[in-house]
Formats: C-alpha cells, sequence, structure tokens
C-alpha cells in the first residue's frame, strides 16, 4: 500500500461537494444488475439445464418418431407434429418446462433478489450508497422479468433452431386442425414466449416477496419452489375447482391456446390478468417489507 | 458546524434489549472523531442508524447539516461508509465489486468510472489485485477494498467502523496514515474502534460509548488535561522522597522501587523539585505525567475493553 503516498487527485472539501446532478432517469444500475444475474457462473449453469431439454427432446424423437398419435392431449399432438415441422420442439420443450425447470430458475433468482444481499451483506452497502429501497426493488424486479424472457426465448429459441435443423420447417397444423403460413407459426411462438415472460414475471412477484423476508436465499427460492407445487397440486385436484382460477399456476398451460385457429384470447387474457394480480400484490407486499425492514445483515 | 449531530438517538430491539440509548454525537466538521467503545457498547447500531439502515426508536440526527433520513438521496453520497465489516459478491473481481457500487451511485459521473475505481483500488494498494476474485481475498484484502469504496469519489464525511480489523501490523499502520492524510484533506473522519491507541494516535476528538450510551465526548486533549497529572520522583532515598511529598501535601503518594509518585493537585511542579532539593532529598529524575487515558476510559466504562453483556 505504497500507494498511500502516491499523489492523486486531492479530494478536498471544494471537489467534495460537488456531487453530480442525478440524471432523469439511467439504466446503470440496472445494467449492473443485469450482468449480476447473467455473470454468475451458477446462473449460466441453470440456463444450460434449460437449454438441453429441447435437445434431448429432439434426439429421442429423431430416434424414435412418434406414431400417428404422439399419445393423448395437447403435448402429444405437438409431438407428433415435431416431424413434421421443427418448430414444434420449441412448443414441446416449453410445455415441459413450464410447470418444473422455468418456475425454478426464476425461483432461484427471485429467491436470491433481496436475500442474497442481505446473505452477503452488500445490501447494506448497496442501500448506503445511496440505493432508495423502492428503486432498488423495482430493478430487481426488472432484471428478474429480463431473465425470465432470456429463461423462455433460450428454451425457444434452441428448440426451434434445432427442431428446424433436424426436421425442416413446413407449414404449420394448429390444434384446430388448420394449417397456418411458417412466418404465422414462428410469430405464435414469440407470442407464447411473450404470454409465459408474463406468467413468469407474477410469479416471480411472489419469490422477490419471500426474499425480502429473509436472509437466507436458498430459504426463499425453496419456500416458493414449494408454493408453486402444491398450487399445481391443487390445480390437478377437481374438488377444488372453487379455487382453481386463484392459483399462480393456473393458467400457465393455457399458452398452448395460442395454437388454436383462430386464437381464443378468452382464456389467455385472465392468465394475463392473474400474473398482473400477483406482480401487483406481492410487489407491494415485498415494498412493504422491505421499506420498513431494520437491515442488519 | 457539526459533521454528525444526533439527538437523543435511541434503539430498542424488538427483544427489549435498548441497543443505544440516548446518543448525542457531535462530530465537528473537519475532525477525526475517535468513536470509541468495547465491543457490544451500540457503536456499530449507532452507526447503521446514521446510515439510514435501521430507524431509531426515538432521536433523530443530521448528517452534514441535512436532516435525515429525509435528505438520505441527496446527502450519503458525500459520505463514505464502512459498516461493520467487508462485504461484496465472492465471485466478481475486486475491480467488478467497485463498478458495481459505483453503478448504484447516481451522482458518479460513468464516464470516469473506470479511473476512479482504479484509483481507488491503487490507494489502498490493491491495483495488483484488481482482476482477482473476491473469493479469494484475505481477510485484509476485504477490509482494504472496503475502504477503497468509501473512496469512490470524494467525500465530505467518512464513517468508518473499525477499518483496522483483521489487518497485519504493517496494513494497520498504511490504513491510519490513509485515514491522517484523507482527513488532512478535508475530510472528516469518524473512526469507530474498540482500540484506544488507534484513537490516541489519530483522532482529534473522543466519545466513548459504554452499554449503549455516549459516557464521554470531547476534544482528546480536553480529555486528556481532565485527567490528574501525576508528580514522579526517582531517587535513591524513596523514603525521603515520599516524606516530602507527604509534606508538602501531596496525595496518594505511592513508592515502587526507586520511583515515588504523587497526584500533583494544585501544587507547581517547581516548588515540588525546590522542596525536595531543600529537604536534601537526592533527586535523580522529575518528570510530571499526565493519567494514562486507558485508566480513564476504564474508569468510564468500569471495565476494560472486551465486550460488553
Amino acid at each position: 500500500m505504497s500507494a498511500v503516498e502516491t499523489a492523486i487527485a486531492p479530494a478536498g472539501p471544494a471537489a467534495a461537494t460537488a456531487v453530480v446532478k442525478p440524471p432523469a432517469f439511467s439504466t446503470r444500475f440496472f445494467r449492473s444488475e443485469l450482468w449480476l444475474i447473467f455473470g454468475r457462473r451458477r446462473n449460466w449453469i441453470g440456463l444450460a439445464v434449460l437449454a438441453v431439454v429441447p435437445i434431448v427432446l429432439t434426439v429421442a424423437v429423431k430416434v424414435s418418431p412418434p406414431g400417428g398419435d404422439g399419445g393423448g392431449g395437447e403435448a402429444g399432438s405437438f409431438v407428433s407434429q415435431i416431424t413434421n415441422n421443427g418448430l414444434f420442439v420449441a412448443l414441446v420443450a416449453l410445455l415441459f418446462e413450464m410447470p418444473l425447470f422455468l418456475p425454478i430458475a426464476i425461483a432461484a433468482i427471485s429467491g436470491d433478489a433481496i436475500a442474497g444481499e442481505a446473505n452477503l451483506g452488500t445490501l447494506r452497502y448497496v442501500l448506503s450508497v445511496p440505493v432508495d429501497r423502492t428503486r432498488l426493488l423495482l430493478v430487481k424486479l426488472a432484471a428478474q422479468a429480463v431473465f425470465a424472457l432470456a429463461a423462455t426465448l433460450l428454451v425457444a429459441g434452441v428448440g426451434a433452431l434445432l427442431g428446424l435443423a433436424v426436421f425442416g420447417s413446413g407449414p404449420v397444423v394448429t390444434l384446430a386442425g388448420t394449417t397456418i403460413g411458417f412466418g404465422a407459426g414462428l410469430w405464435r411462438l414469440l407470442l407464447v414466449c411473450a404470454y409465459l415472460t408474463v406468467c413468469l414475471i407474477g410469479f416471480g412477484a411472489i419469490g422477490l416477496f419471500a426474499s425480502s423476508l429473509t436472509e437466507q436465499p436458498i430459504g426463499a427460492t425453496i419456500a416458493v419452489m414449494l408454493l408453486c407445487f402444491a398450487s399445481e397440486i391443487m390445480d390437478a385436484i377437481d374438488q377444488l375447482s372453487a379455487i382453481h382460477r386463484y392459483l399462480p399456476t393456473h393458467y400457465w398451460l393455457s399458452f398452448v391456446e395460442l395454437m388454436r385457429d383462430p386464437v381464443d384470447f378468452g382464456r389467455l387474457v385472465p392468465g394475463l390478468l392473474s400474473a398482473l394480480a400477483y406482480l401487483a400484490i406481492f410487489g407491494s407486499a415485498a415494498w412493504a417489507r422491505l421499506s420498513s425492514r431494520d437491515v442488519t445483515s | 458546524m457539526t459533521a454528525i449531530a444526533t439527538f437523543g438517538l435511541t434503539k430498542r430491539f424488538g427483544t427489549g434489549q435498548v441497543a443505544v440509548n440516548a446518543v448525542d454525537l457531535a462530530v465537528p466538521t473537519g475532525s477525526v472523531y475517535g468513536f470509541l467503545g468495547p465491543n457490544g457498547s451500540g457503536k456499530t447500531t449507532t452507526i447503521r442508524m446514521l446510515l439510514g439502515l435501521i430507524r431509531p426508536t426515538q432521536g433523530g440526527h443530521e448528517l452534514l447539516g441535512e436532516p435525515m433520513p429525509v435528505r438520505a438521496a441527496q446527502v450519503l453520497p458525500r459520505i463514505g461508509a464502512l459498516v461493520e465489516g467487508p462485504a461484496f459478491h465472492p465471485y466478481l473481481s475486486g475491480r467488478d465489486n467497485l463498478r458495481r457500487l459505483d453503478a448504484a451511485d447516481r451522482t458518479t459521473d460513468p464516464r470516469t468510472e473506470q479511473s476512479r475505481v482504479d484509483a481507488a483500488l491503487d490507494r489502498v494498494g490493491l491495483l495488483a489485485a484488481a482482476t482477482k476474485r473476491y473469493r479469494i481475498f484475505s481477510l485484509g484484502m476485504r477490509q482494504r477494498l472496503a475502504i477503497a469504496a468509501t473512496l469512490l469519489r470524494p467525500r465530505d464525511l467518512l464513517i468508518l467502523d473499525e477499518p483496522t480489523n483483521g489487518l497485519d501490523p504493517q496494513g494497520t499502520r498504511e490504513v491510519r496514515q490513509l485515514l491522517v492524510s484523507l482527513a488532512a484533506e478535508g475530510s472528516t473522519v469518524l473512526l469507530s474502534t474498540h482500540l484506544l491507541s488507534e484513537v490516541e494516535q489519530i483522532c482529534s476528538h473522543v466519545g466513548v460509548m459504554h452499554l449503549g450510551r455516549l459516557v464521554a465526548q470531547d476534544e482528546l486533549a480536553a480529555l486528556r488535561a481532565q485527567t490528574a497529572p501525576r508528580a514522579r520522583v526517582r531517587s535513591a532515598d524513596p523514603a525521603a522522597a515520599a516524606g516530602t511529598l507527604g509534606e508538602l501535601g501531596l496525595a496518594e503518594v505511592q513508592r515502587s522501587g526507586e520511583t515515588v509518585t504523587a497526584l500533583l493537585g494544585d501544587a507547581a511542579p517547581e516548588k515540588v523539585v525546590a522542596a525536595l532539593v531543600h529537604a536534601g532529598v537526592p533527586v535523580q529524575g522529575f518528570e510530571v505525567a499526565a493519567a494514562d487515558l486507558e485508566e480513564m476510559f476504564v474508569g468510564l466504562t468500569g471495565e476494560g475493553f472486551d465486550v460488553s453483556g
């Protein structure tokens, strides 16, 4: 530390009082947050796992092509389409990953958002920079929204590219049995990604709230994962049908409606509203918690 | 003008424990203020309240003349703080951790980020290790990085909680030199520590915490002056010396080998020497020694600088 004597620009009081007026809007902290998420090896591994599913799916279907009917339900219908059109690899991968892998990824990111910083002790330093607590929450929410979009696009992108490479492209047969062009099919796939991202953002708000309650990021992540599974189990119990529409996972798989012709938005709009309601409620709860919390970590 | 002023600052935790009890800090601008107290005496809780991390149960405070927490956004950028040890992202490098903190500061210029980050790293001697991951930093390097984070931009006030914790003797010396030079450049420094020697070496003012209360606060020189000076006489005939000091009316005459000490009280030192010589005491040495500050602080806190219960 010989640098003690090194002459650097003297920080006299005159210089010290010259606080740069904050810009009205800056994405600098947000970009730093994205870099924190996407620069972390743990998250790369998580994204890699998400990308493995469409790869495995492609290999499996190539090795053992389904017969005339790939099995029951929409999944079966989609699987049987794969050999005709590679785009369906993306749709089937999303159908498989949405109940489990994608929510786990979001739970890991959102559970870590506040609790992770509290656990490391970096929360006290970020807050005393200062970062306003509301701003911190908004940045964390925005960053996990970007992660949700990236994760969904990754699954869809790997599935679509690999599927098209292996099975080729062609007209897209909808669930209604009609045929739409390849471009229209691609557009539908993007809408599916957008819908799922909104669902995951709503789910991520629950994780952010859990994260604001604790200093243990793993605890917050596990808690929201359990909530996700419990919601899916309850959604499968007919006797509980009265509460199904309030469950956070209830509308997730409604994205298959986007593959009907014409699209039945009647089943998509409630899904979007449900996700936005979860975002509003749990975002507010996280704000109420964080803004009043004594940071003793 | 005070850099830090608190008014009856009090924190009572949910458990009922009063961590900080009606503290009235007054840290003058330009001072190096030693915030002294045993571990657990409420220093860190006070610092957390100063920075707005925890909410006081009662009382309030001002930083750099601005009321907190309402003016936090304006005043905190002018303050560098080290609170309860370093804390960074382990998987980021030292430099990237500082860039992260700089990005969070809306009042800094992103165009100068790189030069300011490197200047801060250089100033604490970490430039060579800047690209290493924080995970592999030693405790001393971590402490230096936390200090570097307070130097990302010029600061009017530095609030440093145990900045030399975990440093080796050489590192401790360097950090103290750094604090002295920062103070010389015009920053006010609040140095929280449990080391009296640290306060004696570099502080101009001192406040003593004990069990959540501020039990003393003054200029260091004024506190020293309050301590009763003792006359210390070295003589081949200590019995005679002790007798003479007693006759002069000095209290607490104590003999230890060839040295005799007594509270000087109102007596003029030169008169004491004259009386000793006049009485034929063979005086080999005479000095007026201020009482040890440590004794005084032990008197204030009723204990050594260990952990408060």
